[in-house]
């Protein structure tokens, strides 16, 4: 007779019983590049079972607000990355161009515009969360903003609900 | 390439356990794959693992969630639903596919 001693069988670890982690993202920002970063952290962070909360303020607004969010645009003007000449930022119709640009570079990768992604973001159980100093001095109201914001908020109000979050400032 | 054993067979696999030979996958191992990570098959799940399968092999590489959604046109939230936590990653191992490596 002999006997086999079996290893356990190699299986991914998906922590399924750590599930107490959670990520407060702030979007300060309202230009199309600077909109994507939290996108796609907040997707990412859902898609690994991570509690995510995002809260827009100041220009980070308009990534919420119905008359803007698909609108946002992206210029070279005063952002030494794009290697442009800085004079080139100044002529009429570029910041346009730029941003049709950039806009086809992100559909080419499969990424959704604006208001799908933060849909997305909802489907998959993030929160989204307006900033009341922001909706007072812009004087937008619920009805302004996306439907699926959850409410607007202080930012004490915020830093309540994220108690004990890891957070990104954007 | 470490080689584990799930059900009595032997199966290819990478350092974290996900399946490396796409042939060595068939629908009767999907069930001890997903048993081994508590999950039940049910028919939405089947719809769910054939997309993945039938991607892949089009594709080259494993469909992220939001390429299972938009194309494969099953909701975010029934992917949460059946596959709970963490969706991508679970799907591709019981579908007998690489984790996904897209970002979004």
């Amino acid at each position: 007779m002999t006997t086999t001693q079996e290893a356990p069988a190699l299986v991914p670890r998906f922590d399924d019983e750590r599930t107490d982690r959670k990520l407060a993202i702030i979007c300060s920002k309202g230009s199309l590049d600077m909109a994507y970063p939290g996108l796609v952290l907040a997707n990412a962070a859902l898609g690994e079972g991570v509690e995510t909360h995002m809260f827009f303020t100041f220009w980070g607004f308009d990534m919420i607000t119905k008359a803007r969010m698909n609108d946002l645009k992206f210029t070279p003007l005063g952002n030494p990355a794009t290697h442009l000449p800085q004079g080139l930022g100044g002529i009429p119709g570029i910041t346009a161009l730029a941003t049709a640009k950039m806009k086809r570079q992100i559909a080419d990768v499969g990424v959704p515009p604006v208001p799908d992604f933060l849909l997305q973001i909802v489907a998959s159980g993030g929160h989204l969360w307006a900033c009341r100093m922001s909706a007072d001095m812009m004087q937008l109201e619920a009805d302004d903003l996306f439907e699926q914001v959850e409410g607007i908020i202080s930012a004490a109000d915020f830093i309540e609900k994220t108690d004990g979050a890891q957070l990104l400032f954007i | 390439m470490p080689v584990t054993t799930i059900a009595e067979r032997d199966i290819h696999v990478d350092s974290e356990g996900y399946l490396t030979d796409f042939d060595e996958w068939d629908e009767g191992l999907a069930c001890d794959l997903a048993s081994q990570i508590g999950i039940e098959l049910t028919d939405a799940h089947w719809q769910v693992i054939r997309f993945l399968r039938a991607d892949y092999r089009a594709q080259g590489q494993t469909p992220t969630l939001r390429r299972v959604t938009v194309v494969g046109g099953i909701p975010t939230k029934t992917l949460f639903g059946l596959f709970p936590t963490k969706p991508a990653k679970k799907m591709a191992y019981i579908a007998g596919l690489p984790k996904p490596q897209g970002c979004v």
